[in-house]
């Protein structure tokens, strides 16, 4: 072999391995918190930490399953973000739509300003915001309740949605919905049969961004949910949990795991649509 | 009639207005308002009494504003804020960077492999990071600690790492808080890096290396003044999360146990939410915490409409 050629190979090799080293550091909380899950409470604390269990057991899950600890099952925290994830993206991915649409397609007073304003508004830290809210929430009616969280989910999400949908709307050619136009078709008609359609990539990535918000929030919901532990969402569970059995590592880290993972295996499974979506929306019209 | 509407929609131009109109009516409501809220609050000697109807609120000028200056908690939750933001930021760069430059370098497979495996940290929950690093670090059977007293002595490892506890003062506590923020937050930048060098033309960087320049000199000769917007762009954003993080702290320090591992956001919410809440000095505090952000929201802003996204 050539020198020029071994030398090209030596760098590939050692630029995988480099890679290789990133993606293992990288994953090792997460890969530690899923081992720890499956160890038997004798297994957390060794002198010397073993990667894999020996002795790999269910009984973690099973205490966070039966609900033995806050005394409701695991499945009732889930519903209940999943519940406030889901409606909250779903509102959030419409309304959003709704204002790209003005802000891509039509010129008007004020279109600056109020793309200005999203943006500095997303910016307001929410540890502030949770103090007036609290005050609105209460006087409201609205504390210790999910269609509360999902109010402030819907709304918290829609500037950078509004923003990158914005894009997406933009992307869409003027000409297409113009010829439907010609041929007679509503508003409607060009809105379900053209736009939709077209956006549609957009609208997944832009759901992906409202759903980690949502799925994830932690300030609100522990502000807001107080002490109604059956309103929990995950988050607030996996904390209370935690702060609860502060020595019991198994099952922490199985509560945690059950919440982790759902998040992880969507993220995964929408990759390839969001990666696509997301140069798409970076090229602008 | 529901051509008549359509009509006057038309002819007065207000088909914008009504696309708007969801949007901005959640908005004004659930963020613009609380945000006067917090403004007002904090002119007023807001508390439970008042929560409650049991006294009138009173105006009391400055006097919030006055006593949060003579307040040492406040300067030195200020203190840990501004420190570990400082810490917090360029090493998300750095890291961020780093990764990025290397992904680019690497095969089509294993530039996708590591990005997706990187994208995981990132998309992993804050509360589920928080508790595993603190699971991580614990001080009796943690891995940090036992890799810590297998690290040979003259890189600082050894036998006195054994229990040591990273979360009973601030220091420790808020290098861990470091080391997760950058394990969460580096994905993001790596990825905006490699997407951003995706864009410069191999010629350029072709032509610096026939002129003979090594890959540092090529990095901030021609990578890093053409990406300077995004670089721009990757640092406001940094300083704007880290600075107002929250959730990653409140989990290590253990709630709202220990007062002098309080960083601003959590030293505000302790105000407000712990007995007995003091809404308008939180509010005063909130107002400071908001300004500081705004600040740098502004240059944000700015490099953003620079970089030409409001077009």
């Amino acid at each position: 072999m050539r020198p020029r050629s071994w030398r090209r190979l030596t760098r590939r090799a050692g630029l995988n391995l480099l890679g290789l080293l990133v993606a293992l550091i990288t994953l090792f909380p997460i890969f530690w918190m899923v081992s720890t899950a499956f160890k038997p409470d004798t297994e957390w604390y060794t002198l010397t930490p073993h990667p894999l269990p020996s002795h790999p057991t269910l009984s973690n899950f099973g205490a966070v399953i039966d609900g033995s600890v806050i005394g409701l099952p695991y499945w009732n925290f889930l519903k209940n973000s999943l519940f406030v994830t889901l409606v909250a993206v779903f509102a959030s991915s419409l309304i959003a739509l709704l204002a790209a649409i003005a802000l891509a397609r039509f010129r008007f007073r004020f279109r600056t300003t109020y793309l200005i304003m999203l943006l500095i508004v997303q910016m307001l830290p929410q540890q502030a915001l949770v103090i007036a809210l609290f005050i609105d929430y209460r006087s409201w009616n609205l504390l210790d309740s999910l269609v509360g969280l999902i109010l402030v989910y819907t709304t918290f999400a829609l500037p950078v949605t509004i923003w990158m949908l914005r894009n997406f709307v933009a992307a869409v050619p003027r000409e297409l919905e113009e010829a439907a136009a010609i041929d007679g078709a509503g508003p409607m008609r060009v809105f379900w049969r053209i736009l939709l359609p077209l956006v549609a990539p957009g609208l997944v990535a832009t759901s992906v961004f409202a759903f980690i918000f949502a799925y994830n929030e932690f300030i609100f919901a522990l502000t807001f949910l107080g002490t109604d532990t059956a309103k929990f969402t995950l988050p607030i569970y996996v904390q209370y949990f935690y702060g609860r059995n502060g020595a019991d590592w198994g099952a922490i880290m199985a509560a945690s795991t059950l919440f982790t993972i759902p998040a992880l295996a969507f993220f995964l499974l929408i990759r390839h649509r969001l990666a696509g979506g997301l140069v798409a929306g970076a090229v602008k019209a | 009639m529901a051509v008549r509407a359509g009509r006057w929609v038309r002819r007065h131009r207000v088909a914008p207005y009504l696309l708007l109109l969801p949007s901005l009516a959640l908005v004004a409501v659930l963020i613009l308002w609380p945000t006067v809220q917090i403004g007002t609050f904090s002119f007023q000697n807001y508390g439970l009494d008042q929560l409650v109807g049991a006294s009138p609120t009173q105006w009391v000028g400055f006097a919030n504003y006055s006593q949060i200056l003579h307040d040492p908690e406040f300067w030195l939750s200020l203190k840990l804020s501004v420190l570990s933001a400082a810490a917090m930021v360029p090493l998300t760069l750095v890291v961020g960077t780093l990764v990025g430059l290397l992904l680019a370098r690497l095969g089509r497979k294993m530039a996708a492999f590591v990005s997706s495996v990187a994208m995981l940290a990132w998309a992993t929950p804050a509360v589920s990071a928080s508790v595993i690093f603190v699971w991580l670090a614990t001080p009796d059977g943690g891995v940090v600690d036992w890799f810590l007293t297998k690290v040979p002595h003259w890189l600082g490892g050894g036998a006195h790492w054994a229990g040591f506890s990273w979360t009973n003062a601030a220091l420790p506590a808020y290098t861990l808080a470091t080391a997760l923020v950058v394990w969460t937050s580096f994905p993001f930048i790596a990825v905006s890096v490699l997407a951003g060098l995706r864009t410069i033309p191999d010629e350029l960087f072709d032509s610096a290396r026939v002129d003979g320049a090594g890959p540092w000199q090529v990095f901030w000769r021609v990578t890093y003044p053409v990406m300077r917007p995004i670089f721009q762009v990757l640092f406001l954003l940094s300083v704007i999360w880290d600075f107002g993080v929250f959730t990653q702290v409140y989990i290590i320090i253990g709630e709202l146990g220990q007062r002098d591992e309080y960083n601003l956001g959590i030293y505000e919410y302790s105000t407000a939410f712990q007995t007995p809440p003091a809404y308008g000095l939180a509010s005063a505090l909130a107002f400071v915490l908001t300004l500081i952000l705004l600040i740098i929201t502004v240059g944000y802003v700015r490099a953003s409409v620079r970089e030409g996204a409001l077009l």
